[in-house]
């Protein structure tokens, strides 16, 4: 048997994800097949034949695939899965969207955004935003994983030689129809992949003096701003700059928390940026116990410092 | 037009969770529960619906033990009609879940299905897409608007670097995010009301519902991160970070 790899297609053909994904399945020990589905997409799934690690590339075209909608896939990861021992994809908005409907009509216990392959039934997968990690085995049969991409070197782009295969595309369900898709332009990095993110709390006393205050600095680093629950829910910070399990989960180089307590919530959201950084007036504030450096201080007066000593 | 909600009992999110001692589940005795917050954004958006006309009845349910009652009498405070919950002796994993709600849906025959985008104990996001596979409706995963109309709901969905907008035949089944609402502040009157709403349980041994499992073998906190230091001054923290090469 073999393990399908279900690929995500952008403007740029396909993604890095999906190769992260195909890093994965290689692990667990058998040959790895990449599943291309689009509308008018040969030359990807051509392309796609030089990916490292594959064996071979399942080719199915229409327009129904064309935006990747899981009412118009699932119906041929159904009819591919009889010849797999796994499905796996990235855990994106796409995988996301599409295996669980795929694992349900196939009556499997999918295992998602999983961390680490243990062995090729045995995973570890995060729970409570990252607070708690479960080690879970999969029942014998099929298995449908999506693996979180950032923890699997993604596999190169060339170098490989796989057979290409095409299929007949299974066609349109008519159940959901694709209207449009916006992606955003933002004139500061994005929240959930930024390189670096300085955050505020409720310390900042109100919506202009969160703005004022934080502004200039996320300028002069390039970053992007983000805020606790309490002061979202306060009406200081936009609904989508939470950070926290119930908002965005983060994991930039550099994470400073500016006025941050540190609840349990926020703190399963960052757990996973590479260098965290505390400043709260509150020498027992619990942001300290997860913060690689802390400075107990007034933030008012850090944060103007520190744009001086980054500019000069 | 009839909405059916599915919400989730879980660990409060203010709460640290932590593995029990046997290492196989986390510690949920004397540790406080709440709705599930973006089951709340879906209970919110489902009233907010039936106040605007759209919505005739919106009825909640819940899958898990006898102490998901307290969630479902939030959701009626919230404005939810009537309440459903299918008792299972413990907590449920997403497919069993998605089956005995496909079984109520059957009952139902709701226009639309709505529920949290995950749930933020296991962070599974699998329930809602199950749902809609078992049932073979449309579906549509983090909702940041809905508006329906003629039959059809018009779902803006948050994807990875934007927003993508999709049109669905109903019966759908829509997971929202958090953006789709703020849900409201529960006031005692609406509280006490709430109380006289009826709350129907029914065994989960009533439908014939067997789903495989995913074995836990360990629950436990992921390595802690390496101790940190206090230092004095901005100087001293621009100097620790330019040695972290985070920057520039």
């Amino acid at each position: 048997m073999s393990v399908l790899v279900i690929a995500e297609l952008d403007s740029h053909g396909i993604k890095a994800a999906t190769r992260s994904a195909i890093r994965a399945a290689s692990q667990l020990g058998e040959e790895v097949h990449l599943l291309v589905t689009g509308n008018d997409v040969a030359g990807i799934a051509s392309e796609a034949t030089k990916i490292e690690g594959l064996s071979k590339v399942l080719h199915a075209d229409g327009p129904a695939y064309a935006h990747g909608l899981a009412e118009n896939l699932t119906p041929l990861l159904v009819q591919l899965a009889a010849n797999y021992s796994a499905l796996i994809a990235a855990a994106t908005s796409f995988g996301k969207n599409v295996l669980p409907r795929a694992a349900a009509l196939l009556d499997v216990a999918m295992v998602s955004e999983v961390i680490q392959i243990i062995n090729a039934t045995t995973f570890v997968r995060p729970m409570y935003a990252g607070n708690i990690n479960a080690t879970v085995v999969a029942p014998a049969g099929l298995r449908i994983l999506t693996i979180r991409p950032t923890v699997f070197e993604a596999v190169a782009a060339t170098g490989g030689a796989a057979a290409l295969e095409t299929l007949t595309a299974t066609g349109e369900t008519g159940q959901t129809t694709w209207v449009s898709r916006d992606l955003v332009e933002l004139d500061r990095p994005e929240l959930a992949t930024a390189r670096v993110v300085i955050s505020g709390g409720r310390s900042l006393g109100s919506a202009e003096g969160f703005k004022a205050t934080l502004t200039p600095l996320a300028d002069v680093l390039g970053a992007a701003i983000g805020a606790t629950r309490a002061a979202v829910d306060a009406g200081m910070a936009p609904n989508d700059s939470q950070v926290g399990q119930t908002g965005t989960v983060v994991a930039p180089e550099l994470y400073m928390a500016f006025g941050v307590s540190g609840a349990a919530q926020h703190v399963g959201g960052i757990k996973d940026s590479k260098v965290i950084v505390a400043v709260n007036i509150d020498a027992d504030a619990p942001i300290f116990q997860v913060a690689d450096y802390g400075l107990v201080a007034d933030l008012f007066t850090v944060i103007p410092e520190l744009e001086a000593a980054l500019k000069a | 037009m009839k909405i059916l909600v599915s919400i989730k009992r879980v660990v409060d999110y203010q709460i640290r969770p932590r593995p029990t001692q046997d290492g196989l589940d986390v510690e949920l005795s004397n540790v406080k529960m709440s709705i599930n917050p973006f089951d709340e954004n879906a209970v919110e958006g489902a009233v907010r619906l039936k106040e605007a006309g759209v919505a005739s009845e919106v009825v909640v349910v819940a899958v898990g033990t006898a102490a998901n009652q307290d969630v479902l009498r939030h959701a009626l405070a919230m404005g939810a009609d009537r309440a459903i919950l299918i008792e299972t002796p413990s907590v449920v994993q997403p497919l069993t879940a998605a089956k005995y709600l496909q079984a109520i849906a059957q009952r139902e025959t709701p226009d639309l299905v709505l529920t949290g985008k995950q749930a933020i104990d296991d962070d599974a996001a699998e329930t809602a897409q199950m749902l809609a596979g078992l049932l073979n409706w449309s579906q549509a995963t983090f909702a940041s608007n809905i508006q329906l109309a003629d039959g059809r709901a018009t779902v803006v969905r948050e994807i990875d670097g934007g927003q993508e907008t999709v049109s669905l035949q109903l019966p759908a089944v829509i997971s929202v995010d958090l953006r789709l609402n703020e849900p409201r502040f529960i006031k005692l009157p609406a509280l006490m009301m709430a109380k006289k709403k009826p709350i129907e349980t029914v065994p989960a041994a009533d439908f014939a519902v067997s789903a495989p499992v995913l074995t836990v073998l360990q629950i436990a906190e992921p390595p802690a991160r390496k101790p940190g230091k206090i230092l004095n001054n901005v100087t001293e923290l621009v100097a620790a970070l330019r040695a972290e090469k985070v920057l520039p």
